[in-house]
């Protein structure tokens, strides 16, 4: 783990530190233990309007980890992870200051397409939403808007089959999407997502409207699919965010008195089991005891 | 409670009175119609023309002419109602959309012999007569255009509304696997809407053929028309001939089954309505149910 | 994807390179260009004709407004006048908000407010939206061949049945579903949680309803009214049907009940009647009426519309 990633967000100071590591081509380790960084956030704040939503995050995300962002709702963690795709591009108010280094290319640099940053950065959403169309078109959506060529059958049992999803639907995939239950349906959205070969997955409460055994397969699922993508989880269930992630960010809420709005800031971020069992902030530390939020 | 309970008669009253109404109106259509099918010469329903004051009523005619104009209507009408539609439910930022939402909806409520006055006075000299220089000044594709221009709001509200209907959790998954704006669009918004953007296009149908005004004084074709597949003639519809029937100092000018003649292609043009309009609001269920 | 080629795309020139693919998207441009060439063409076309109406009926506004709305019809359109024909349609517009309004609204508080789940509230309602959609010229056969032969015997031979209130109570008759189905839909946005508070502390229905629903609901109600009152102004093929004229028009009883029981005209009438004639100075005579009777009905339609916008935004 390199030190910088166990940084802790605080107002103001600078993070030169991380904005050191600056890689060469043949700085690359194409070793397992030494994680390499995907994204590298640095000071950000995102506003809405005159209302600023979060404020100086800074923090790194690294290659083939789950990051999991908990705490309390309204502080901005689903804001906050959809920056990493640009996601609140589609908002016409929306904001956002500092930056997001993404293998070293600022996300947010005016040359940089959104369209491109979302084929590498896919996204899995709080309800499943899959199209109103059949399981096969859905997977191949992706495929087909970003030009892909190859095979569209193998394509799809591919993609299903990572989402350990094949087995339960691949005698109906022809069938409309909207048919599959709840959980399936979440799992067909990861398959889709992964159907464009993306490198990041953004995942935003991916269990919040499943039942406990479909969420179960979801999270066997992520821990699956680990070893070939980086995946953030923002949770609500901090049993969760123990289970299934390797780092653990903590926000949570400031409330301005004049303005009666919230903007989240990041409290913590480290290892998992640090972050539960020996947390260095008061604050995350009454969040996983339950004595807050 | 009495009070209560006389309110509530009241009340069902007034809405039970929209049945009274509806049986009114097939009534009186079903009398006359009867009277006129069994009374006509069969012969006359397929002659050259449409001339009731010489008892010659030649259905095809009618149709025909309904027929061009909803055409031309729908081939206005579709175009520019679609992508009003698409362009104010994904394309217009808010601030754009609340100010020309508002002004097409006022525009919609422009009277229909003003659309008239204006396919007479201009579409007629300035497109119709300039795309085929032997138009006549009163001509069906005028009255087309006219009626097209008419419906356009019409089919634009009910195509956004669908459109609309679409959660933005569907446009979200799209983009979020890098799909530029038009893809989602094309591919995702305007497929999972599409019942009610079909509903849109067949109640742009139904008011087109229900239209009177613009054709009665755009396509010229008082009194009576001969068969004709000539846009760039006079011609008459449905509703165009019902109106020039009745036209004039006394109720119906006429001899014979004018009269009734009247009723009759009423009862057609009604029944016709009829059935697009609930199989339009089949379309519009089908968009409820999915969302 | 194996492990290795995933971790050499790392190198920020290759990320780089491909993250600022900005292909000119061609499709994407196109088709937004054909959408706002859409939009604009329709808004474009309906602001020519506003021009043309305006620019072709100037010559008439500016030179003899005074004359031209106190005028009477005749065979010369430079004094031509159209006073009968808004007296026709200010008693049209009278009879609409006397007998489509109330019945109206009440059928629309009947619907939301009281009707059970039944077979009967359903055929009621897909009722009322089959007759939102009867072509008007079909009203105006149900106002012939009921109104005109009803009202002979009361309007005396003269006029033969075919007056003003025949016209009213068509039109009426016309507007009466799209009054219900605005009016229940404003109904409708008002939420329950209103409604549990009436009966909660022990409110009659009726008394909800008058006190808590219909405040509630009466800007989205009066937008829906107003916007069924313009489309009858502008309505001109059912008073074609229940004998509207232009022709022999009695030597004006002005505003009183007298003219009541007189052949009538209105102003949509006027403007079909004039458009037809060929006779120099009925374009622009006719212009002059399109744009009275516009201003009246644009007037109407931009009230409840931004009416209707601002209370919505309130909420």
């Amino acid at each position: 783990m390199p030190p910088d990633s166990k940084l802790k967000a605080k107002k103001g100071i600078p993070t030169a530190q991380r904005l050191d590591i600056s890689r060469s081509p043949s700085d690359v380790s194409l070793t397992e233990q030494e994680p390499v960084p995907v994204f590298e956030v640095d000071d950000l704040s995102v506003y809405y309007g005159a209302f600023r939503a979060i404020r100086n995050v800074g923090m790194t995300v690294c290659e083939r980890q789950i990051t999991s962002f908990i705490g309390p709702s309204g502080c901005g963690k689903t804001t906050l992870l959809r920056c990493f795709n640009r996601m609140n591009d589609l908002v016409d108010i929306a904001r956002v200051e500092g930056s997001i280094l993404y293998h070293g290319i600022n996300l947010y640099h005016p040359e940089v397409n959104a369209v491109e940053v979302r084929r590498r950065v896919g996204m899995v959403f709080q309800k499943p939403n899959p199209f109103p169309k059949s399981i096969y078109d859905n997977i191949t959506f992706g495929p087909k808007i970003a030009g892909l060529k190859g095979d569209m059958d193998e394509i799809v049992e591919r993609s299903l089959r990572r989402a350990a999803l094949w087995d339960e639907v691949k005698d109906r995939l022809k069938d409309s999407a909207m048919g599959l239950s709840g959980g399936q349906q979440q799992r067909l959205c990861i398959a889709r997502a992964l159907a464009v070969n993306p490198e990041v997955i953004l995942m935003d409460e991916p269990c919040s409207a499943l039942d406990p055994i479909a969420t179960g397969r979801i999270e066997d699922l992520m821990e699956e699919i680990k070893s070939e993508y980086t995946i953030i989880i923002v949770t609500h269930n901090m049993q969760q965010a123990a289970r299934v992630s390797d780092m653990c960010a903590f926000f949570t809420a400031e409330v301005n008195e004049t303005s009666d709005t919230r903007t989240g800031i990041l409290v913590e971020f480290d290892k998992t089991e640090k972050m539960f069992s020996n947390p260095a902030d008061e604050r995350t530390e009454n969040y996983v005891t339950g004595r807050f939020g | 409670m009495r009070k209560e309970a006389l309110i509530r008669w009241l009340f069902l009253g007034t809405a039970a009175l929209s049945i009274v109404i509806s049986a009114l109106i097939v009534l009186t259509l079903a009398r006359e119609t009867f009277t006129f099918v069994t009374q006509v010469d069969l012969s006359s329903l397929w002659s050259e023309g449409w001339f009731p004051r010489r008892d010659l009523y030649d259905i095809r005619t009618l149709f025909a002419g309904s027929v061009l104009v909803t055409l031309v209507a729908m081939v206005v009408a579709a175009p520019l109602g679609m992508g009003a539609a698409v362009y104010l439910a994904e394309y217009a930022r808010p601030r754009v959309r609340r100010a020309l939402k508002p002004i097409l909806e006022i525009l919609a409520g422009i009277p229909s012999v003003v659309l008239g006055f204006f396919a007479l006075t201009w579409i007629s000299p300035e497109i119709v007569q300039r795309m085929n220089d032997e138009a006549a000044l009163f001509n069906l594709m005028a009255a087309g255009i006219g009626v097209g221009l008419l419906v356009t709001p019409l089919v634009a509200s009910i195509a956004e509304d669908a459109m609309k209907s679409v959660p933005t959790a569907l446009r979200e998954a799209s983009y979020g696997m890098g799909a530029r704006k038009v893809t989602t669009a094309v591919r995702v918004v305007i497929p999972a809407s599409i019942s009610g953007l079909v509903a849109a296009f067949i109640l742009g149908i139904s008011r087109a053929i229900g239209e009177t005004m613009v054709v009665a004084i755009a396509a010229g074709a008082s009194g009576g028309s001969l068969f004709s597949m000539n846009v760039f003639e006079r011609g008459q519809t449905m509703t165009a001939a019902m109106a020039s029937m009745a036209g004039g100092t006394d109720a119906v000018k006429g001899a014979g089954l004018t009269f009734q003649s009247l009723f009759f292609v009423g009862m057609m043009l009604f029944l016709l309505t009829l059935l697009l309009n609930m199989v339009a609001g089949r379309f519009v269920r089908r968009v409820r149910q999915k969302y | 994807m194996n492990a290795a080629s995933r971790t050499l795309t790392s190198s920020p020139e290759i990320v780089r390179a491909r993250l600022q693919g900005r292909r000119f998207d061609a499709a994407g441009f196109f088709f937004r260009l054909l959408l706002l060439a859409a939009m604009f063409v329709t808004l474009g076309l309906l602001a020519l004709l506003l021009f043309d109406v305006v620019s072709g009926g100037w010559g008439v506004i500016s030179t003899r407004l005074g004359d031209f709305l106190t005028g009477k019809l005749g065979i010369t359109a430079a004094r031509a006048g159209i006073s009968q024909g808004l007296r026709g349609t200010f008693f049209i517009g009278v009879f609409v908000v006397a007998i489509a309004f109330p019945l109206g609204v009440g059928a629309a508080i009947y619907l939301e407010e009281y009707a059970p789940h039944s077979r009967l509230t359903r055929f009621i309602d897909v009722n009322i939206r089959n007759l939102a959609g009867v072509p008007s010229v079909v009203y105006g056969l149900l106002g012939f061949a009921i109104f005109v032969k009803a009202l002979r015997f009361v309007t005396g031979p003269e006029s033969n049945g075919a007056t003003v209130i025949s016209a009213g109570l068509t039109l009426a008759v016309l507007v009466l579903p799209i009054v219900i189905i605005t009016s229940a839909e404003a109904l409708r946005a008002v939420p329950d949680s209103l409604r549990e508070a009436g009966f909660g502390v022990g409110a009659t229905r009726w008394e909800v309803v008058r006190s808590h629903v219909l405040p509630y609901a009466g800007p989205g109600i009066l937008t829906g009214t107003v916007l069924s009152l313009a489309r009858a102004l502008g309505e001109a093929a059912p008073l074609i049907l229940v004998g509207a004229t232009t022709g022999y028009l009695s030597e004006g009883a002005g505003y009183s009940l007298a003219s009541l029981q007189e052949r009538f005209t209105a102003m949509p009438i006027i403007i079909y009647t004039w458009a037809g004639r060929p006779q120099p100075g009925f374009q622009e005579a006719t212009a002059a009426a399109i744009v009275v009777l516009l201003v009246v009905v644009l007037l109407a339609n931009t009230v409840a519309i931004l009416l209707r916008n601002r209370y919505e935004k309130r909420r």
